[in-house]
């Protein structure tokens, strides 16, 4: 029995993995673990066999390389293991149509693992808000925001962001590790508190405003909004912190529509436009339903 | 009026259009240009309203002040709404500011007619050039069109957006000569036949550019429009919707048909008394336009002569199954995909999936549970392995009470109590089901 221990990345995975394969090493002789900041799982860890300069070169699916990008960046540390079973079905256990197996458990944990990642991928350039920080020296703005992902997806998200937001220096925040670009360059820092990031901007009145403006209140579906934007995120949204009020506000708002009085018409205005589309009508009418 | 006053009225006065998409824009980002933005992927939904409903892109007018009067719309000129009006550098300020502190995708403006087509136009089109050029903003722009708009102006909306959108508001011309008198199907049908060629014809040109490897500019229009239709303002059927609906796909090729549930506005016409919405019945629009697109079910299909409105009780998956028992069961280990797709409570995705396994083994229950289908719904319409229904064990009316809610939790009815739990509950399963994955 091995002992693996790896930084929790897919590259330390893989590099690992080759190794292991071209021992021979079967999944069942290998227990994965990946290093955290206490720094076990180093203590009882075995050397990282080292890939012989000869060995055969690997060949594994595309799909198979995108799904393990994913799921490296899960937080369980559970998908190592499952990863090097499939990887080793495919090449020792010969079965390269594993992946289209959609019912073989491993896979399907592993696609859930990839589900699980992915919408946080997706929820994190959704929910992350920038805040405007002002600098007396630089001509450029400067944003700052504060995120809490629940997988390790700051660096996936990176080329993200960098393409979105390339005319403005920016940084974002999270626990496990900082992203910052300065128009020319990304760098990764350590993991922050919440404290660090900036608590408020100006322009977050005007998104309030918005947000209140665009809501139906003759159309409450409470439920529907929090499958998609579920309450962990409302603390790090400004316009969280106004939705209780809407809500509660919304059925006096119905009632006071319905009771309005019927507004009766006015009378055309005379323009040259509407006499134009006047004129139009007459011509189409007799064919408006030539379909 | 200071900017968050204009803000509140116009943004305001902009949320009845249901409209929200910002994916399918074509791949461009900020890299190497000076501002910001990117579009291409799938679109990001960056907020949710209490309604339900995303939040992903700006969605105001540039003005409430207009000229038609539609009697479903807060806006018409009979309404007495406080107006408001944003020049077009405030709109292009508060995009930027909105965009760069990510809370949007982009733009979606619109406007009510002042002065005329063209005029209007101009003004929407002076946005979108601002941001485009003097800003470089590379997010999504979604702009309102006028049909009467001469042509040159509706190319050049073309040219700056990704997305072009009439609404046909209603499926029929006699409908809005009462509703929306200034509004007509035939001229809008004619619109959006001018952005149809638009559209092809840009995607040729631009193939051909690339063929040719050649570096000239390629010309830029949006990559699709779409539009909205208003449910249950008018007396027209579901099959008016759904039959409008086939119409604008098959012909213009159209991203998306929307449906709005006619909602309370705070200025009620003479013309047009106000209700409570009709929730249910804009979602089994969206479920029978969902089998047009994705299901290949004809328009005809979804509803018949004798029944031109859709179930409320059931989906219209179900519904077709229930009128149709001869084509079932079916059996999932031989049938062609097409079939599956007929089978009440199998998705595509998950029609595919089984496609695909059973190259491997003959599909069992197991095998269904374990791709989590809703065995419930599926059983009595299908064939697996170790699963058999008896042809007709059950009666479609058995079928039908079995899945139908008690008839007591359909609409929500302002007038009478206030919304139960157990109403919302169904509401946002069934809406739960359209917004994540279609799957029903």
């Amino acid at each position: 029995m091995k002992t693996i221990s790896i930084e929790p990345h897919f590259q330390a995975w893989r590099n690992a993995a080759r190794a292991l394969l071209a021992e021979q090493c079967h999944p069942s002789d290998v227990l994965w673990s990946a290093k955290n900041d206490e720094g076990d799982g180093l203590l009882f860890a075995d050397e990282l066999p080292v890939l012989p300069p000869d060995a055969p070169r690997l060949k594994v699916p595309k799909t198979f390389v995108r799904l393990a990008e994913t799921v490296a960046a899960h937080r369980s540390g559970k998908q190592w293991a499952l990863l090097y079973q499939i990887l080793w079905e495919m090449s020792c256990g010969n079965d390269r149509r594993i992946l289209s197996n959609q019912t073989d458990s491993r896979l399907r944990t592993l696609e859930r693992m990839r589900a699980t990642v992915s919408r946080d991928i997706h929820k994190m350039r959704a929910f992350v808000r920038f805040r405007e920080v002002k600098t007396e020296q630089s001509d450029k703005e400067n944003f700052v925001a504060w995120f809490e992902p629940d997988h390790l997806i700051v660096r996936i998200n990176t080329p993200f962001f960098r393409k979105r937001f390339a005319g403005m220096n920016w940084s974002i925040l999270t626990p496990d590790e900082c992203v910052h670009w300065d128009g020319s360059r990304i760098t990764y820092t350590d993991g922050v508190e919440k404290s660090v990031a900036p608590d408020s901007d100006e322009l977050e009145e005007l998104w309030l405003g918005y947000y209140r403006s665009i809501f139906n209140p003759a159309r409450l579906k409470i439920k529907m909004m929090q499958t998609e934007m579920p309450k962990k995120y409302w603390k790090n949204l400004p316009e969280a912190e106004i939705i209780e009020e809407l809500i509660t506000g919304s059925g006096e708002q119905v009632q006071a529509m319905m009771h309005e009085q019927e507004r009766p018409l006015k009378p055309v205005p005379r323009n040259a436009y509407l006499a134009k589309l006047n004129e139009m009508d007459a011509i189409d009418e007799p064919d408006t339903e030539s379909d | 009026m200071n900017t968050l006053e204009k803000l509140e009225i116009l943004a305001d006065a902009a949320k009845y259009d249901a409209s929200c998409a910002s994916s399918g824009g074509a791949r461009k980002d900020s890299t190497a240009g000076k501002g910001v933005g990117s579009t291409g992927g799938a679109g990001i939904c960056h907020s949710y309203a209490p309604d339900g409903r995303c939040i992903s892109l700006l969605k105001v007018l540039l003005t409430n002040v207009c000229l038609y009067d539609c009697h479903y719309c807060i806006n018409r000129r009979s309404s007495n709404v406080q107006r408001a009006r944003f020049t077009p550098e405030e709109v292009v300020e508060l995009t930027l500011s909105f965009y760069k502190r990510n809370y949007i995708e982009g733009l979606f403006l619109s406007s009510g007619i002042v002065r005329s087509a063209d005029y209007t136009m101009e003004l929407v089109i002076r946005v979108a050039k601002l941001l485009r050029e003097k800003h470089h903003f590379r997010g999504y722009i979604h702009l309102k069109t006028i049909p009467e708009a001469s042509p040159e102006l509706i190319a050049e909306a073309g040219k700056y957006a990704d997305r072009l959108s009439i609404n046909v508001e209603l499926p029929k011309q006699e409908s809005l000569k009462k509703l929306a008198p200034e509004k007509n199907v035939h001229r809008t049908r004619e619109a959006m036949s001018t952005i149809n060629a638009r559209i092809t014809e840009t995607i040729a040109d631009r193939k051909e550019l690339r063929k040719r490897k050649s570096k000239a500019k390629k010309p830029t229009f949006a990559t699709g429009q779409s539009t909205q239709m208003i449910v249950g303002a008018d007396g027209s059927y579901d099959s008016d919707f759904l039959a409008r609906a086939g119409d604008l796909y098959g012909n213009f090729k159209l991203r998306r048909v929307y449906y709005s549930a006619f909602s309370p506005i705070p200025e009620p016409s003479v013309i047009l008394p106000l209700k409570s919405p009709p929730l249910v019945r804009e979602h089994r629009l969206y479920q029978a336009d969902w089998l047009m697109r994705f299901y290949h079910y004809g328009v005809d299909e979804l509803t018949s002569a004798e029944s031109p409105n859709l179930d409320l009780d059931i989906d219209p998956k179900l519904s077709w199954a229930l009128r149709n028992r001869h084509t079932f069961p079916i059996d999932v280990n031989r049938s062609p995909l097409e079939m599956l797709y007929r089978i009440p409570g199998l998705g595509v995705r998950n029609a595919k999936r089984i496609v695909r396994l059973r190259r491997h083994h003959a599909v069992t229950l197991e095998d269904l549970i374990k791709l989590r289908v809703n065995l419930k719904k599926t059983m009595p319409f299908m064939i697996c392995t170790n699963h058999h229904p008896a042809r007709l064990e059950l009666s479609s009316s058995e079928l039908r009470a079995k899945f139908a809610p008690p008839p007591t939790q359909l609409e929500m009815d302002f007038t009478a109590q206030p919304v139960t739990t157990t109403v919302e509950k169904n509401m946002v399963k069934q809406a739960g089901v359209e917004a994540l994955h279609g799957e029903f």
